[in-house]
């Protein structure tokens, strides 16, 4: 009852409405619909955040506690074995978990900050610029998206070695910042910002570049924030583009250091707390962004997953 | 103002051209900064784009013709020109290589067919609960069902790793209800197989056994998704219904309330409402929906790599591991492009498709 109430006083406010079911059906059944779609979701939440609770779990578990009761969510004993072997305790596991998390960090950097510069710069002359060959690079860039990842897969390795930037950090930052994605996000966010700005800016003097710089990039924010966090997302989580690019495990970012180990020395059952806990450390990054700017994320999430 | 001075703009250049500099020296120099900034602006841009992603598309095509082991330089003339042979040897000599193109391909059409048919209709489910049903926490389910969709690959597959092993998650799980779980990721029989042997089917009839498609007889054809590779699809469900789940938010939040509204008047039940209003109004969500999970699914790489690296007996192999295995495992680079170029088009015609479907809804 309370319930209803509460949403009738709400409903004004609330701008996404639609809820019928309850509006045009017998109280009876308003009743019923509501417990049925509270329940869906609760399944829900146990489906999508179960795997990670007991992922987090499991990282605190022992191995033998591991395997032999895997659901539970109490570890018992507790064991911070796991992550003392990632901060370096046991010395004969290669597993240098400071170097790769050094080189997803500076990897990650790198390319957030090369693709707000490249992204906005490309952005702002395809929407307010005029100049020979725009249409062209506008196409160019719209052909990108149409380019199906993993196909380029063994292309970018011929061109790295080619170059011979196969091995180094050039080789793994600079093909990422090919981001179609990003360019048409900031040439949308560009086009909303009244021209009349740039003619005030022109006729005060100030160049292109002023005008870009002082005058419009400023309120563009929330889609440098957009671009921020996708890249952010998408080279934390990249994995190919870093399997094809390198083979020195120096290099290794936590991903692929995660995926080699996974995939090789420790295949199989064995040491599953480490490898959780290697898949939480991964996690924990991005699942921080997420709590603070979920949605931004949400906002690109549409156009992110057109590549 | 602006608005105009670019339409005019638009029909100034071409004849702009042809006069060269006598012409350009009318131009303001405003508008000349305004071209030479233009260029400077989106250089970076360009030269990215081109350098790392159509010159390595124009290398891959060229490489795809020849013999090339990945050590000396594919234009030093070193490797041997092949002509179209890797192509052949891919889709039309029998031999080991179409034999495991075409099993990547069957797996991945099973893949294709239970991974998309769950993922869209999973994700509708979600978004219309979302939508609709609860008014108090809609932002937080919301955030919940889309975390797994920004979390990487890497990390999604060892967990999956841990949940779907012999004695994991799963398992006990299914054992609570009475069930035994299969050792999923060492399972490479076909769930087909499996329900065809329940009814006393264990070995396949001739027609089946001795017809053979692309190299592989129709009983192995018709094995359904291996058990392995079901993990693998629950794997791709669950972590992608999220951001589907999105598109179908933005599709159901441009309905009109009104035309719901005129269909509850008239006395329609809330089933009729969603199959004859909701529906029809979100099919082209659903087109689109489905064209991006088919998409997709035709590239799952990270996570065979990771959980099976194409086993158990090849169920898991699909077309991008091939291409990686070919090439960084076998040195074979010449067919790794090859695989990648056939996928390519493949994906193309898929993408060709859904823009045909799509225009013919919108006419």
């Amino acid at each position: 009852m309370s319930a209803v109430m509460a949403r009738r006083r709400r409903r004004p406010a609330e701008s996404v409405p639609v809820v019928l079911t309850d509006r045009y059906s017998p109280r009876s059944r308003k009743v019923l619909v509501r417990v049925v779609g509270y329940g869906l979701l609760a399944v829900g939440t146990v489906l999508y955040l179960g795997p990670f609770l007991v992922q987090i779990a499991t990282s605190f578990k022992t191995d033998a506690d591991a395997v032999a009761d895997p659901v539970s969510l109490w570890p018992s004993p507790v064991s911070t074995a796991a992550w003392s072997v990632i901060a370096g305790s046991n010395p004969a596991l290669d597993i240098p978990v400071l170097r790769w998390l050094g080189n997803s960090l500076f990897v990650t950097v790198s390319v957030t900050l090369g693709r707000l510069i490249i992204d906005s710069l490309a952005g702002y002359a395809l929407a307010r610029l005029r100049f020979r060959g725009r249409a062209m690079v506008f196409a160019g860039v719209v052909a990108v998206l149409a380019v199906p990842g993993v196909v380029l897969l063994i292309p970018k390795f011929l061109v790295l070695n080619e170059l011979g930037m196969f091995d180094t950090y050039a080789g793994m930052i600079l093909p990422l910042l090919c981001d179609a994605v990003g360019i048409l996000l900031m040439k949308t966010a560009f086009e909303a910002v009244p021209t009349e700005l740039d003619e005030a800016a022109r006729i005060d003097g100030a160049g292109v570049f002023r005008t870009f710089w002082s005058v419009v990039l400023p309120l563009v924010r929330p889609a440098l924030v957009t671009v921020t966090i996708l890249s952010f997302q998408g080279s934390w989580n990249e994995f190919t583009h870093f399997l094809v690019a390198t083979s020195d495990p120096d290099l290794a970012t936590l991903n692929l250091g995660i995926a080699r180990l996974t995939a090789g020395d420790l295949q199989g059952s064995q040491q599953f707390p480490l490898k959780l806990a290697l898949a939480t450390l991964s996690t924990i990054p991005i699942a921080i962004v997420y709590v603070f700017f979920s949605r931004y994320f949400m906002r690109s999430g549409a156009s992110s997953s057109l590549k | 103002m602006v608005g105009t001075d670019m339409t005019a703009t638009a029909t100034r250049e071409p004849s702009a051209r042809g006069h060269g500099s006598s012409r350009r020296r009318r131009v303001s120099g405003h508008r000349l900064q305004e071209r030479r900034a233009g260029w400077v602006f989106v250089a970076p841009a360009v030269v990215v784009l081109v350098v790392f992603l159509f010159a390595p598309i124009v290398m891959a095509a060229w490489v795809s013709l020849l013999d090339w082991n990945g050590q000396s330089s594919p234009f030093s003339g070193d490797a041997e020109f092949v002509g179209l042979d890797n192509y052949r040897n891919l889709l039309v000599d029998a031999g080991l290589l179409r034999g495991d193109f075409m099993l990547s391909v069957r797996n991945t059409l099973y893949y294709v067919l239970f991974g998309v048919t769950g993922v869209t209709v999973l994700s509708f489910a979600l978004a219309t609960a979302v939508n609709s049903w609860v008014l108090k926490g809609r932002g937080y389910f919301r955030t919940i069902f889309y975390f797994p969709a920004i979390t990487s690959s890497v990390a999604i597959s060892v967990l999956f790793l841990f949940l779907f092993q012999g004695s994991g998650v799963v398992n006990v799980m299914l054992s609570w209800v009475g069930i035994d779980g299969p050792s999923w990721f060492n399972d490479p029989r076909g769930v087909l197989h499996i329900v065809l042997s329940r009814f006393g089917m264990d070995a396949p009839p001739s027609w089946l056994a001795d017809n053979t498609l692309g190299g592989l007889s129709l009983w192995q054809w018709v094995s359904g998704p291996s058990v392995a590779m079901c993990a693998l699809i629950a794997l791709t469900i669950w972590a992608s219904s999220g951001t589907f789940m999105l598109f179908f938010l933005v599709g159901l939040q441009d309905i009109p309330i009104e035309l719901e509204e005129a269909a509850a008047i008239d006395g329609a039940g809330a089933w009729r409402r969603f199959r004859h209003v909701t529906l029809p109004l979100m099919r082209r969500s659903v087109v689109l929906v489905i064209t991006l999970a088919l998409i997709s699914s035709w590239q799952v790489f990270d996570q065979v790599f990771i959980l099976s690296q194409g086993a158990p007996a090849k169920t898991t192999l699909t077309p991008a591991y091939i291409s990686y295995v070919r090439s960084f495992g076998d040195g074979q680079f010449g067919v790794g492009a090859a695989v990648a170029f056939v996928l390519f088009a493949i994906i193309i015609v898929l993408t060709i498709v859904q823009r045909w479907i799509g225009r013919e809804r919108r006419a």
